[in-house]
């Protein structure tokens, strides 16, 4: 057993208590930006966090992981639009209808392995993207406008910035906590064993597309949280939430920080969105260097931050 | 009756389009096993560089030969710098490699030729309506995309199976240590396997260039479909590419044409016009849900290993 205080170990916990100081940073400083930017970043990595779920403990390479965003959103925005402002209506639905969502694909999906799982998650998060520009009622490709944010009555008040950062820290943590609790979990450790070899789990009896389906859902349905805060977020939801580059920036993030490893994916969503927009401040086309730098980070740093961390403390 | 035969034509470009592009894609996955997503960029690039050398040469014929080898060459390009590094990697590796392809593409074509979208026009004696059947009149280059695409295949099935580089090809699909241990150069193979890819999926970009505008994206929705394609196909396959192709343009073509109609005789009026553009989009993932229910592996799975 490694020592509590290893590299890995102190640096995330100083990017936890970095997000839960920020909103003091920005008070102080008069930088109400970086509080916006990070909002946008822990409610990311949140998602990108349901998407290690999966990814890294399951072995699904889900590539259509940002339909969940949209259906969280669409919920949140369908509903405000028809009148139901409260978000002890909105929040629930979102996730039901994520869960739903992910049902019905997993059970399909997960009749396929490797390759033909990638792209037939794509063509499914695809086909929601599809539908979403076909609803004229909501606005269809030009997006949904949410006039107000999740009504929580006196519990929380969703517009105002501080307070809306933390509900996005307290979702983003407690979705950690969730996932940690489920990979230590007897039903984790099936899920990790069906991964490394799933011949072996059915041969001792465990019914392995199950556990995948389950795990599944539970991916989606957190997922499904990021999106109702992402659309509380902007105010704002559109198909362009869904559309499949914001599934394959997901899949960025997990690897970049590490996938399998608890906090990777926060560490990848905040490296990935502060290094886009610094690219963006300097360039406008900083896709450009970001594509190569994807590249490279594929060919020499396999692991990812969370990878490289570690063998920095082993010497 | 006039519209359906023109629909089913229409189709059927539309499906031998995509025929291109997904066989591009299966033999690249068939025998190097590599999943390259920058495929679509492929297509848009062919399209680019056609609007760019017709515009040059004022010929379109030539200019569209010329987009052609300058696809070819930058698919080599591209599998030598980067790609073939990555052989034998895992196949997410492989996504997110060329993810970062479509990025960089994406950008670089908008600081070459603009955010803007080009055209590109087709010469007089393209533009003609052609008399196929008594009274039935068809564009004439649509039917040139028809007539182009039907040589491509079979060229295709020619080299793949009449040919000793297709021999080749087919082994190095069914095992790729054998052949090498046997003396085959295999690099050179993927090199140029990946760059024949490339040009088919060029191909495809500068003869849909006409009938669309030539901008950045194009390549992604239709990758996307290619995607559909294979799987309903079966990974690997030529024969599975090219039937599901065909079904797959069609139905899509037919149903974008008719299912609002259909649905309209069955349903309120708005409750149809509301329903049916959801309904045709979904039309062909609706399709890849039922074969996957029935036959996971695909409609014509290649042979197994």
């Amino acid at each position: 057993m490694k020592s509590a205080l290893n590299l890995r170990n102190v640096v995330v916990a100083l990017v936890v208590v970095g997000l839960v100081l920020l909103p003091v940073y920005s008070a102080l400083t008069g930088k109400v930006f970086i509080l916006t930017m990070f909002t946008r970043i822990v409610i990311l990595a949140l998602a990108a966090a349901s998407l290690n779920l999966i990814m890294g403990y399951g072995g699904m390479m889900s590539f259509g992981h940002a339909a969940y965003l949209g259906i969280g959103g669409y919920a949140v925005g369908i509903l405000a639009f028809e009148g139901v402002g409260s978000g002890f209506i909105q929040w629930p639905v979102a996730l039901i209808a994520s869960a739903l969502f992910a049902l019905v694909i997993g059970a399909l999906s997960l009749r396929t392995r490797g390759v033909y799982f990638i792209m037939i998650t794509l063509a499914f998060g695809q086909m929601a993207y599809y539908i979403a520009t076909s609803l004229a009622r909501y606005g269809a490709d030009d997006g949904l406008t949410i006039y107000k944010r999740s009504n929580f009555g006196s519990l929380v008040d969703l517009s105002n910035r501080t307070q809306f950062y933390y509900v996005c820290l307290a979702c983003l943590l407690g979705g950690i906590y969730l996932i940690w609790r489920i990979v230590n979990s007897r039903f984790g450790l099936v899920v990790q064993g069906v991964r490394s070899n799933e011949q072996r789990m059915q041969a001792i009896g465990f019914h392995a597309n199950r556990y995948r389906l389950v795990c599944f859902v539970i991916s989606g349905t957190i997922c499904g949280l990021a999106g109702a805060l992402f659309a509380n977020n902007t105010d704002f939801v559109s198909p362009a939430v869904m559309y499949w580059t914001r599934s394959g920036e997901l899949m960025v993030m997990v690897i970049l920080g590490g996938m399998g490893t608890l906090f990777g994916p926060v560490i990848g969503a905040i490296v990935f969105l502060v290094l886009e927009e610094l690219l963006s401040q300097f360039t406008e086309y900083w896709a450009m260097i970001m594509g190569p730098l994807l590249l490279l980070i594929v060919l020499f740093a396999r692991g990812g931050i969370m990878g490289l961390l570690g063998r920095f403390s082993r010497g | 009756m006039l519209v359906v035969v023109e629909q089913l034509l229409n189709g059927l470009q539309f499906g031998l389009l995509l025929f291109l592009l997904a066989a591009g894609l299966t033999l690249v996955f068939g025998i190097m096993d590599f999943v390259n997503l920058a495929h679509g960029s492929l297509y848009m690039m062919g399209a680019y560089f056609a609007a760019t050398f017709v515009a040059w040469t004022n010929n379109f014929i030539l200019g569209a030969v010329m987009a052609l080898g300058a696809t070819l060459l930058l698919g080599i390009l591209v599998e030598f710098v980067a790609l073939r590094h990555l052989y034998g990697r895992d196949h997410l590796d492989h996504v997110l490699a060329t993810f970062g392809l479509i990025l960089f593409f994406n950008d670089a074509v908008r600081l070459i030729w603009g955010p803007a979208g080009l055209a590109l026009p087709l010469p007089g004696w393209l533009t003609v309506p052609v008399q196929i059947l008594p009274g039935v009149y068809y564009p004439a280059y649509r039917l040139s995309i028809i007539v182009v695409a039907l040589l491509v295949a079979a060229l295709l099935y020619i080299v793949v199976m009449r040919t000793r580089i297709g021999m080749l090809i087919r082994a190095g699909a069914s095992n790729r240590e054998m052949i090498g241990a046997l003396g085959i150069n295999i690099k050179l193979l993927f090199t140029l396997v990946f760059g024949l890819g490339a040009a088919l999926a060029g191909l495809a970009g500068l003869m849909q260039a006409p009938i669309l505008t030539v901008q950045i994206g194009m390549g992604e929705n239709i990758l996307i479909l290619a995607f559909v394609i294979i799987v309903i196909g079966g990974i690997g396959s030529i024969r599975g590419a090219f039937m599901a192709a065909i079904f797959v343009g069609m139905i899509d073509t037919l149903g974008r044409a008719f299912l609002p109609d259909l649905l309209r005789k069955v349903l309120s009026s708005t409750a149809a016009s509301t329903a049916a553009p959801a309904l045709s989009s979904m039309l062909i993932y609706l399709l890849m849900a039922i074969v996957l229910v029935v036959r996971p592996e695909g409609l014509f799975p290649a042979a197994k290993r």
